[in-house]
């Protein structure tokens, strides 16, 4: 298949992602509680703007402003039957503003997840998570957007649904985990875990990864973990730029641009071919993460060590992938049938 | 699996049988939990002891194992919903027995966020160690905390917030109680995945909960003090 990303991909060792959606539309003043993606239509400017500041920022490669973009999140703002037209609507800002860019700039359109437990757990089915992911998909495609980005999923089957809605809207794709409840998803996926989900679907991935989670060196402990169980797919890294702290009133993400410039050759050094920030990200961390890509050599690939030393150290002993964590205690060793 | 490993519940004496409850809590297995209840019912155990020594003793184990990464929130949920069965039988009984209340809490998230998996999953470990929920569901403001916690004459409010944006406005309430003299009157857990305990401190909650599992270990002890208080007032 050819396509935008993996043409530019063939041609670079790396590519920059971009940084934080939510939180920099907060800094423009979206109030808690609005949907994000009203904005597409409600304040253009505001839209460009963001996507701009990742562009001049030295982004490859940025996601639109659909996170919530779903029919399931949108009904929560009474805004279920607008999936199509502001997903289109996001994704024909960043169309413009990437084909003004005079350089090669990919325009993924970003898909979060559903926010509802799918069964036998929960009450989403996957047909209605399939339908829910295409309907948005195809307005991405139709606004221009290069590919689809699947990000922040935590469960296998959403991932699963995603892929297959992909498959249906006819689009290439790229999708990310978050790895943030001791080194594995909220539903308990490792990431060697997620290296074999990824190799079974039927329309594989462009590059699948981490985003958000934790801190950087979580994320790059995840990133760690996926070379380890050897894919055959690029990967991507997107991780947040430190953690919030609470500091006279407002949330501040710790992780400075010297620190992200750190994260983001470690993440390289790894293997990861796509890395980019998260929560906390600014165009100032995105600078700094170019330049220090272009400028410093590729070095041997990091140990858990060399990262934790880096950048801080992990969120939990172990990930899940080394057999180190802990296990259940002896049970009665009988089961019925 | 042969015949032979087979298991009976009904054939058990009543502390095989409360151990193998637990592991099918364990196990999610819902309609094994009912019968092992009503089997309880029919050998004379009151409601409350196989509310209090089957069912949370198996749920702690559940809690536990989710506070140490064992265990992840599909398996919680089912074991919550193989709980659940149990406490549809139990419930009715429990009120006409007149057994003590472990305890009634008032959850929602707050004003702004509408982000609930980590609040449906609090409410349900919370019922699952025999605490009364009242969930408020999401994007609450301050008047509908005040007025539930009155309302339902409440021991502790739960707060809950995903995004850094939202997180501030537990201040709000809580100042509010401060404001309204009733702040005291409440234990107030907050969490969320942005959130942590030095926030708790700041914004003058009792507690930071990292986790369901933690917010349960938390609301038993601050209702354990609040029964000593009450003992030695």
């Amino acid at each position: 298949m050819t396509n935008a990303l993996s043409r530019l991909m063939t041609t670079r060792d790396w590519l920059l992602a971009d940084g934080a959606t939510g939180t920099t539309l907060f800094n423009m003043g979206l109030q808690s509680g609005d949907a994000p993606e009203f904005w597409n239509v409600d304040h253009t400017d505001r839209i460009t703007a963001l996507y701009q500041g990742a562009v001049d920022a030295g982004s490859d490669l940025f996601l639109t402003n659909t996170f919530g973009g779903n029919a399931a999140r949108l009904k929560l703002h009474d805004g279920q039957s607008r999936v199509f037209e502001l997903n289109k609507a996001g994704a024909e800002i960043g169309r413009e503003v990437a084909d003004k860019s005079g350089r090669d700039v990919i325009v993924a359109g970003s898909v979060g997840p559903t926010g509802e437990i799918m069964e036998p757990m929960g009450a989403l089915t996957h047909a209605s998570a399939v339908e829910m992911f295409h309907e948005q998909a195809e307005g991405l495609k139709a606004g221009g957007a290069d590919i689809v980005w699947v990000e922040t999923i935590s469960a296998a089957e959403e991932f699963k649904a995603a892929a297959e809605a992909f498959a249906l809207a006819d689009m290439p794709w790229c999708g990310t985990m978050s790895f943030d409840t001791a080194g594995r998803t909220m539903m308990g996926i490792t990431s060697a875990e997620m290296v074999k989900l990824v190799g079974k679907l039927p329309n594989a991935p462009l590059a699948f990864g981490a985003n958000c989670g934790v801190g950087s060196s979580d994320l790059l402990r995840t990133v760690k973990g996926f070379v380890d169980a050897e894919p055959t797919t690029p990967l991507i890294s997107k991780g947040n730029a430190g953690i919030p702290k609470y500091v006279d009133g407002h949330i501040h993400y710790d992780g400075t641009p010297e620190l992200m410039a750190d994260y983001a050759c470690l993440a390289r050094d790894l293997g990861a071919t796509i890395i980019g920030g998260c929560c906390g990200t600014t165009p100032d961390h995105l600078r700094s993460m170019r330049s220090a890509l272009e400028t410093r050599p590729k070095a041997d690939a990091p140990s858990l060590e060399d990262i934790s030393s880096a950048l801080g150290g992990f969120s939990s002993e172990s990930d899940g992938t080394d057999g180190a964590g802990p296990t259940r205690a002896p049970r009665r060793g009988r089961r019925r049938s | 699996m042969s015949d032979e490993d087979d298991i009976i519940l009904s054939e058990l004496n009543d502390d095989d049988l409360v151990a193998q409850m637990f592991d099918d809590l364990y196990d999610g297995l819902k309609e094994e939990i009912e019968e092992g209840v009503n089997i309880l019912l029919e050998r004379g155990w009151a409601p409350y002891d196989i509310l209090t020594k089957a069912l949370v003793g198996g749920m702690t184990i559940v809690g536990h194992d989710f506070r140490d990464g064992i265990l992840f929130v599909p398996e919680v949920l089912l074991a919550a919903n193989a709980m659940k069965g149990g406490m549809f039988i139990l419930k009715p009984l429990l009120a006409e027995t007149g057994a003590p209340r472990v305890g009634k809490m008032v959850i929602g998230t707050v004003k702004g966020d509408i982000h609930d998996i980590g609040k449906n999953l609090v409410g349900m470990m919370m019922e699952g160690a025999g605490f009364e929920v009242v969930d408020l569901g999401i994007n609450n403001a301050v008047e509908s905390y005040m007025e539930a916690i009155k309302a339902e004459d409440a021991d502790i409010l739960g707060m809950s917030a995903l995004l850094t944006t939202t997180m501030p406005y537990m201040k709000v309430v809580i100042d509010t109680m401060i404001e309204e003299g009733i702040r005291d009157d409440y234990t107030i857990l907050v969490g969320g995945a942005p959130l942590n305990e030095e926030f708790g401190k700041a914004i003058g909650a009792d507690a930071y909960c990292r986790d369901a599992a933690v917010a349960v270990e938390t609301a038993k002890t601050f209702m354990a003090r609040k029964h000593n208080q009450g003992a030695t007032a």
